[in-house]
């Protein structure tokens, strides 16, 4: 069984990002980018399953700009054997198009599972998965925490707000990953190396026959009200006055 | 405009979230239509009659929606999309897996977490963790948009009287089968929209030291939250964590012991009223953020918090 694993290239999870003295966006000039977490873990399962010997190939997709190959490179690194680009402009690929895009490499690359991230932690939208398993008739497994690949079905364990729910999936079909799947393992140099002469081949949404839009246009990006920094108290005993006293929280 | 909501509810009764729901679709329009998909959801449907704003409740009862499964539950919302505007679901793990899977069948983009309505088509979102609010307009003829509880208060269940529809549209879900469910039971207020919030984080140690959060919160009447780093570590179960990948969370008083107030972290609490953090450590972000901080061993402090309260 083939896996394909979609990975997004976002801002480094511990930058806070800036906004743009005109309000435009976000400025990302000079940020530190990195693998979108939640991808990275797709990866690493992906791998997983590859060593377990459920899946046969792991194949990492990813569309934007040229610089969207570091984050394929070191997807190739953790151990996925082959990437694909899709290259885009620089301006952001709406979640419907980029759901279009990898259903194109679904029809083409015929795996028998689909990997993304349960959300971008640049965008914060949680769709792709979603909407790409809708747009192929697949079934979804999203915020997967625990996965068994067994007798042509995924039976995937899913964070939901009331607490663990598992579902058994007909392959093939789509998993979105949560935290709690894996801890990814750290690449060494030498598979650094290695990565650099797999295959990464380049496509693009004419050569795929996606026409990108996107019907959501950003008007604006503001500063969100920011919390200020209180009172540090020194006992209990203030603390409680300043509870009852001041805020009449209790 | 007319406006769907698609109800979380339990068929005994609906989840509050819907009900912040109703209170965003209220901003659009008083043309409000909810669609009930449940089994034995005759309650659910009956306290949906009577929330303000709702004009007609579509309940929808079948053994096949005994589960909420994103598959034919998508499929169904999509046989009724056309009727309406805007159709909207809370920003709960429900909301978060049907909608975009509604989104791509009708061929629409979906607004994720929306914090409020500026107009029809505008709403406002936090990307980036929080850390920046995007104004976005929809060109798309259906807005399909999932709502942040939080920022809307919720309307109340009583005054309208809707009239209740009952359909018949039986959607199968072919490729997914319902295993088995989890479900953590708590007698303590619901997290996403107690009064009171005790989170406890790393700093807590272990599973039987998270006891001294949970007297603590027995104490005030209060929910009980976590960090990521309490949940991997396996203090406490997945449901408890708030922040940007967990719940959000915005009670009147929060209380962060052992959380040193990373930005994910932060996402997930900020819109808080009064945050108060118990760390040992001078230098924590979380005092940025809070309105009262203590500093000092929260094996101390705790337990003189909770005899003193
Ligand atoms: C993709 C992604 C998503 C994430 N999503 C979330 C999310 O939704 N929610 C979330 O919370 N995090 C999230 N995180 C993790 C986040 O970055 C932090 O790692 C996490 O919040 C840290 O948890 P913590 O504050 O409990 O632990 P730490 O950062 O280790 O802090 C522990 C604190 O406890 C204090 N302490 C220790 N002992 C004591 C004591 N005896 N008394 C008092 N204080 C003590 C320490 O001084 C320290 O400040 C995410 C990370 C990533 C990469
Ligand atoms: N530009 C992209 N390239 C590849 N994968 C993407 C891209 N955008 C989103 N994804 C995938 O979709 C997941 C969820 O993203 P989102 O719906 O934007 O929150 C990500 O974790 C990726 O797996």
């Amino acid at each position: 069984m083939k896996i394909l694993v979609a990975v997004k290239r976002v801002i480094d999870y511990g930058v806070k990002v800036r906004i743009k003295a005109d309000q435009s966006d976000v400025d990302l000039t000079n940020t530190k980018m990195a693998i979108n977490p939640f991808c990275e873990i797709a990866v690493e399962e992906a791998i997983r399953l590859k060593e377990k010997g459920t899946a046969t190939e792991v194949v990492v997709v990813s569309i934007g700009p040229k610089s969207v190959q570091e984050q394929i490179r070191s997807s190739l690194a953790l151990g996925a054997d082959r990437g694909i680009w899709i290259e885009t402009g620089d301006e952001p690929v709406s979640a419907l198009s980029v759901a279009r895009l990898l259903a194109k490499v679904v029809e083409d690359e015929q795996p028998g599972l689909v990997m993304l991230g349960k959300q971008s932690i640049d965008s914060d939208n949680n769709q792709t998965g979603q909407m790409l398993a809708a747009l192929l008739d697949y079934p979804q497994g999203t915020f997967v925490s625990k996965l068994v690949v067994e007798d042509g079905e995924a039976i995937v364990t899913r964070e939901i707000d009331g607490g663990l729910e598992t579902l058994a999936l007909r392959l093939p079909a789509v998993v979105t990953t949560d935290l709690r799947l894996n801890e990814p393992r750290y690449t060494k140099l030498p598979d650094i190396m290695k990565a650099k002469r797999k295959t990464l081949v380049g496509t693009s949404p004419t050569e795929l026959g996606v026409e990108l839009n996107n019907s959501v246009v950003l008007l604006k990006v503001e500063q969100p009200v920011e919390r200020s920094a209180g009172v540090i108290v020194d006992s209990v005993d203030a603390l409680l006055d300043k509870l009852k006293n001041q805020t009449g929280v209790l | 405009m007319r406006i769907l909501v698609i109800a979380e509810h339990e068929n005994s009764q609906l989840k509050s979230a819907t009900l912040n729901t109703l209170s965003a679709a209220r901003h659009l329009s008083d043309d409000i239509h909810v669609l009930v998909a449940g089994h034995n959801a005759e309650a659910a449907a009956t306290q949906a009659v009577t929330c303000s704003g709702v004009v007609k409740v579509l309940l929808m009862d079948d053994a096949v929606y005994q589960q909420v499964m994103a598959e034919n539950l998508a499929k169904l919302v999509q046989k009724l999309a056309g009727s309406y505007s805007h159709i909207l679901a809370p920003a709960t793990t429900f909301g978060k897996d049907l909608m975009p899977r509604v989104a791509a069948l009708i061929g629409v983009e979906q607004i994720s977490d929306i914090i409020s309505v500026e107009s029809p088509d505008t709403f406002k979102r936090p990307i980036y963790a929080g850390n920046a609010i995007a104004t976005v307009q929809s060109m798309d003829s259906i807005k399909l948009l999932t709502v942040r509880g939080t920022a809307f208060e919720a309307v109340l269940s009583e005054g309208g009287d809707a009239d209740v529809e009952n359909l018949d549209v039986v959607c199968h879900a072919e490729k997914t089968r319902f295993v088995s469910a989890e479900v953590v039971k708590s007698d303590r207020p619901e997290l996403t929209s107690a009064d009171v919030v005790v989170s406890g984080g790393r700093g807590v140690g272990s599973e039987e030291n998270f006891q001294v959060i949970y007297d603590l919160a027995d104490k005030l009447g209060a929910a009980v939250g976590a960090s990521r780093a309490a949940v991997d570590a396996g203090y406490v179960p997945n449901d408890m964590q708030v922040g940007q990948t967990g719940k959000v969370v915005a009670p009147q008083l929060y209380i962060a012991v052992g959380i040193s107030g990373a930005i994910q972290h932060l996402a997930g609490m900020k819109e808080s009223k009064i945050v108060v953090a118990i760390n040992k450590d001078t230098e924590a972000p979380i005092f940025q953020a809070a309105d009262y901080g203590l500093v000092g061993d929260m094996f101390e402090v705790v337990p003189e918090l909770i005899s003193k309260l």
